[in-house]
């Protein structure tokens, strides 16, 4: 009888969650679900002409996709730019919050208030700023050649990978700064102690205990970073030049310019499958190792 | 830990430098008289401020975003109360499974979101507009506003809520008068944040405002040009400082309260 009830009553839960939950879920479904399903269908057309679409389904747009050199390397190049990305952003950002959990004993938060900040003003607007920095005639050029060091302008600052890495580094470190405080922080310091006690270097102790158990934060940062950095538009088509030009901005053309909807689709598609394949292995490959470590 | 670590403070004031300085260079050169972002500084003008106002463009940018950005941020606060509600509340089956399809668009890719709306739209027969950019903020600013609001909730006890009930309130009056006014702060935290989010967006306005440009679009259109870039740091600057001072409004907001509701708890125990 009472595990009758329990029933109901688990029910009952079940429907006022969802009852909760429906807006959220038709939003997602009716603007992200079925627009993403009907763009899978799209790149299995053909653009005819200019206004024209052949909706007969073939797979000619993936084959397409992968025979042309150009998108080949820009995906191979995204993905190269975004894990770059995700290792600087955190190896840079884990010791700040090493600090901040363990070292900093008073307002914490106003500290981890300050470090994200800046991530809150215009993303457009921190892309432009590293333009003003990294330009021929910008801050370090300028600086530079006032100070007598150069006598010609450092060129591969600007329109460059080098240029898009850095930015990015810095647009993203947010997401970074976030996870890796939160899983620090949760970490029982009486674990550091023991493991000092024990005898262990400091650089064990980093590796066999602190690490590990930071280990969720560094998985939600990788997901959170390397997953949209690899689509990322804004960044390469201002400060990319030919050098740093990344998959994205050649999905733009195929909607505006080229005007090739189902290519535009296809290589839409192909780069989210990709990248969410390589953030499982990347995920499940740094908890085996962190397994071994421990 | 009673330590301390000097090499890492070094290490974590430079790394504040490194987050910041970038930042601070665009209100520097807004006020230098010259064309070109370049020391060293030519003289203090405010010169391309006076032109910022003159721009009739902008006005109408900025109607736009403020526009998109209320109604998405208002919608999206709303949805996310419920769903912040009922993943706080409830322990319910497919639990990860909804609370993974509710932060998917904070996590894929913006311009794989810009892409799918835009075709959708276009062929329901739809116009572009500020239409579907506010259903794509919208689509985007839940996922936030419900991370907040879950933080909020989370904190909450929900025996008042029932204490309410037992005293003859209805589910509304239970709502309106125990539960809203102490999500009140998360809920205006989520609003302003939310609202920052869409005003600031750029990827999903650019697909989808066609001629309807938001405050970003008509930024990224001007930034093409050297000789109009000097108005676009000031804008730039007025709007790092409106964004700085809303967002911190939103962090106090978002911590008020929850100490004096955690004391007033402990007292009556």
């Amino acid at each position: 009888m009472i595990g009758f009830l329990k029933k109901i009553y688990a029910k009952h839960d079940n429907v006022k969650a969802y009852s909760l939950l429906s807006p959220a879920l038709i939003l997602v479904i009716l603007a992200m679900i079925v627009p993403m399903a009907l763009m899978l269908s799209f790149s299995m057309f053909t653009q005819v002409s200019m206004m024209e679409i052949d909706y007969t389904f073939t797979f000619q747009r993936y084959i397409d996709f992968f025979q042309k050199k150009l998108l080949v390397t820009l995906l191979i190049k995204s993905i190269k730019i975004s894990f770059l990305v995700t290792l600087i952003t955190l190896i840079t950002a884990y010791p700040v919050c090493y600090y901040i959990a363990f070292y900093v004993k008073k307002n914490k938060m106003l500290w981890l208030v300050l470090l994200t900040l800046p991530f809150w003003t215009s993303y457009l607007l921190r892309v432009f700023s590293w333009k003003i920095i990294l330009g021929t005639k910008g801050v370090i050029n300028s600086s530079l050649i006032n100070a007598g060091i150069l006598s010609e302008p450092l060129t591969f600052l600007m329109y460059s990978e080098t240029a898009v890495v850095i930015t990015l580094t810095h647009a993203w470190a947010a997401f970074a700064l976030l996870p890796l405080y939160v899983s620090l922080e949760k970490i029982d310091f009486s674990f550091i102690e023991a493991g000092r006690d024990l005898g262990l270097s400091r650089f064990e102790v980093f590796w066999k205990i602190t690490f590990p158990l930071s280990l969720p934060g560094v998985i939600g940062a990788i997901l959170i970073i390397f997953i949209p950095t690899v689509g990322d538009y804004v960044t390469p088509a201002l400060l990319g030049g030919t050098d740093g030009r990344m998959l994205s901005n050649m999905i733009q053309a195929y909607f505006g310019k080229i005007n090739n909807i189902p290519l535009g689709a296809a290589s839409a598609t192909i780069m989210l499958t990709t990248v969410v394949l390589i953030t499982i292995i990347v995920s499940n490959v740094t908890k085996k190792l962190t397994q071994r470590l421990t | 830990m009673n330590e301390k670590n000097n090499t890492l403070l070094i290490y974590t004031l430079l790394y504040f430098g490194f987050l910041y300085v970038p930042v601070l260079f665009l209100p520097i050169f807004s006020f230098n008289d010259a064309n070109y972002m370049s020391f060293p500084l030519a003289g203090f003008t405010t010169e391309h401020y006076e032109e910022m106002w003159s721009k009739r463009n902008l006005h109408k940018a900025l109607w736009a975003s403020i526009k998109v950005g209320v109604v998405a941020s208002v919608i999206s606060t709303i949805i996310a109360l419920f769903a912040a509600k009922a993943f706080a509340r409830y322990k319910f089956r497919g639990e990860k499974i909804s609370y993974g399809g509710i932060m998917m668009p904070f996590l894929i890719p913006e311009i794989i979101l810009a892409v799918a709306i835009l075709i959708i739209w276009v062929n329901l027969g739809f116009k572009l507009g500020l239409v579907p950019v506010t259903i794509g903020h919208t689509l985007f600013c839940t996922p936030f506003a419900m991370l907040i609001l879950i933080a909020r909730i989370e904190g909450f006890d929900f025996s008042l809520e029932e204490a309410s009930r037992d005293l003859g309130e209805n589910a509304w009056g239970t709502f309106f008068r125990v539960s809203f006014p102490l999500y009140l702060p998360g809920i205006v935290a989520a609003l302003l944040l939310s609202f920052i989010i869409s005003f600031d967006e750029f990827i999903l306005a650019f697909f989808l405002t066609g001629s309807d440009a938001t405050l970003p679009m008509y930024m990224w259109g001007q930034m093409r040009f050297v000789q109009k870039l000097p108005h676009v740091l000031a804008l730039g600057a007025v709007i790092i400082v409106f964004t700085t001072f809303i967002v911190l409004l939103a962090f106090w907001l978002r911590n008020v309260g929850q100490g004096k509701l955690k004391k007033d708890i402990a007292m009556k125990l």
